[in-house]
């Protein structure tokens, strides 16, 4: 089961820099390792990593074999507005996993 | 030698040019599982050693089954040895604490500034919090939410706060990263809380939150949980964001990178390190634990200096009453050869830990260590834990294995 967590802070004054954490629970197979039974294990990653202000991209990262497992990503952005945070975590077969939270700016 | 043992502190503590001809000496600082079974065993085996065990307190409180405490089912009483028996078997106990070591001329400094003479220093000093790791997280915190970690006033602490609490209130427990003591004792904890809630305290709800993705006998104790306590207990991986990051003690808040729990009742486990005299002696590392040579236990950074138990680097060996037990045997068995001029031999050594979920519902992990590459590890398909899908009578038979166990060893350990 692929879970992503996020953390945003509910409310904010404007021009604030402001702490966001997302993480997503995902094995990040390396395409490297053999199973018990000497099979290599097929590779299965997140490669990119999608953050949007209202629309707006503010943070973007791509993942590579070596990223551990259950990546942890930390950055800030300036509160500008009220809106939606949107993250986006795209794996190697294209599939998208989202999360999202709000921010009220005053 | 028979003088030296019968005139005990006084003969321990001489100048070393008193006993250059007389029995060699070995010192132990730390009077649990680990000290006090290294010491009757070299007495065990070799009489002609003059053994003194450094050890302030008057007793000693044992941790395993102090969970059993904390949930009203046993006497705290019932958790205390006293030193009586090894003081019979002809060991000098010295009611002190060792406060530094002087390897150059190896000597133990006491408190009262008397100093010991050793030939062989055995250090098994348990754990210290680690009271720097967890932001909010000191020694008062712990007054306020408490470890229960080493077994005596703050298991009782953690008792009355429960006892305390009202119905429908939310038990948060905290467990930390690997390595730490007793790997299965948070969750049997979880278990024998929930044994209590359930029966007093029904609508209670036990939180976990773990700095870790699997623990020891995990698939065990979740099904456990499934059939005693459906729905008392949920678990918080670090990979669901488990991992607590601060706390705040006055409101009973532990923090995590994505939110925050509020606990009526809040057991923080921090992260630990090697008891403080360790790092005093010089023999632990930047990571807070020491390592040694897994065939004699000497430790890698001080010569003539032995480490055993939770304080050591043990490789696979989890940090355990039943992992000192045994280390302190092959210890004591090393040390001997070594002042006796003769090469070790490798050891084979063995843990187990039961694990109760409730009164009459034991579980088990057993393994065999032997030393690898420098370090101790697992024997392959010498261990195993309790069958998934078992009867409740190999549960009842399991926990009372584990009743006498813990009457077996605390009478090898403390007679």
């Amino acid at each position: 089961m692929t879970r992503a967590l996020v953390s945003v802070p509910p409310a904010a004054k404007r021009g604030e820099i402001v702490d966001v954490r997302a993480m997503i629970a995902h094995p990040m197979e390396t395409g490297y390792r053999m199973g018990p039974n000497g099979a290599e294990i097929p590779r299965d990653i997140i490669t990119r990593f999608v953050c949007t202000y209202d629309g707006a991209e503010v943070f973007s990262a791509e993942f590579f074999p070596a990223v551990s497992a259950n990546p942890f990503v930390s950055f800030n952005l300036i509160a500008t507005e009220s809106g939606t945070l949107a993250f986006e975590w795209t794996d190697d077969k294209g599939q998208i996993e989202t999360a999202s939270a709000e921010i009220v700016v005053s | 030698m028979l003088g030296a043992v019968a005139a005990g502190a006084c003969a321990a503590l001489a100048g070393p040019a008193v006993l250059a001809q007389a029995a060699p000496r070995v010192v132990v600082i730390g009077g649990g599982f680990g000290g006090a079974s290294l010491a009757r065993a070299l007495r065990r085996e070799d009489p002609g050693i003059s053994v003194a065990l450094i050890e302030p307190n008057a007793h000693y409180t044992a941790c395993p089954l102090s969970n059993a405490v904390i949930a009203g089912l046993r006497d705290m009483k019932a958790q205390h040895f006293g030193y009586a028996g090894i003081e019979a078997d002809g060991i000098t106990h010295v009611p002190q604490r060792a406060v530094r070591v002087e390897p150059e001329q190896r000597r133990v400094v006491l408190a009262d500034e008397a100093r010991l003479s050793y030939d062989r220093l055995v250090i098994a000093p348990g754990i210290d919090m680690r009271f720097d790791a967890l932001p909010g997280y000191d020694a008062s915190a712990s007054q306020l939410m408490p470890h229960a970690w080493k077994a005596g006033e703050q298991t009782l602490l953690l008792r009355r706060q429960l006892e305390a609490m009202e119905d429908g209130g939310l038990v948060v427990i905290s467990a930390p990263a690997n390595p730490f003591r007793c790997p299965p004792g948070p969750y049997e904890r979880a278990s024998l809380i929930a044994h209590y809630l359930k029966a007093h305290k029904p609508r209670s709800k036990i939180l976990i939150l773990d700095a870790k993705d699997g623990f020891s006998k995990q698939r065990l104790f979740e099904a456990g949980w499934a059939a005693l306590y459906p729905g008392m207990i949920e678990w918080v991986g670090l990979s669901f964001g488990g991992a607590v990051t601060g706390v705040d003690a006055g409101t009973r808040t532990l923090r995590t990178d994505f939110g925050e729990h509020r606990a009526m009742v809040a057991n923080v486990i921090p992260p630990q390190r090697a008891g403080a005299i360790a790092a005093l002696a010089g023999v632990a590392d930047r990571t807070g634990w020491c390592p040694i040579d897994p065939v004699s236990f000497e430790s890698r950074l001080v010569p003539n200096i032995h480490v055993i138990g939770d304080a050591a680097i043990g490789g696979a060996m989890p940090k355990s009453a039943f992992t000192a037990n045994a280390q302190a045997k092959a210890c004591a068995s090393a040390v001997i050869a070594l002042l006796r001029g003769r090469d070790p031999d490798e050891p084979k050594l063995i843990n187990t830990c039961y694990s109760l979920l409730a009164p009459d519902y034991g579980i088990s992990i057993a393994g065999v260590y032997t030393p690898q590459n420098g370090l101790l590890a697992e024997v392959g398909g010498a261990g195993g834990t309790s069958p998934l899908d078992a009867p409740a009578s190999v549960r009842a038979e399991e926990a009372a294995y584990g009743e006498a166990w813990f009457q077996t060893i605390t009478t090898e350990a403390f007679g």
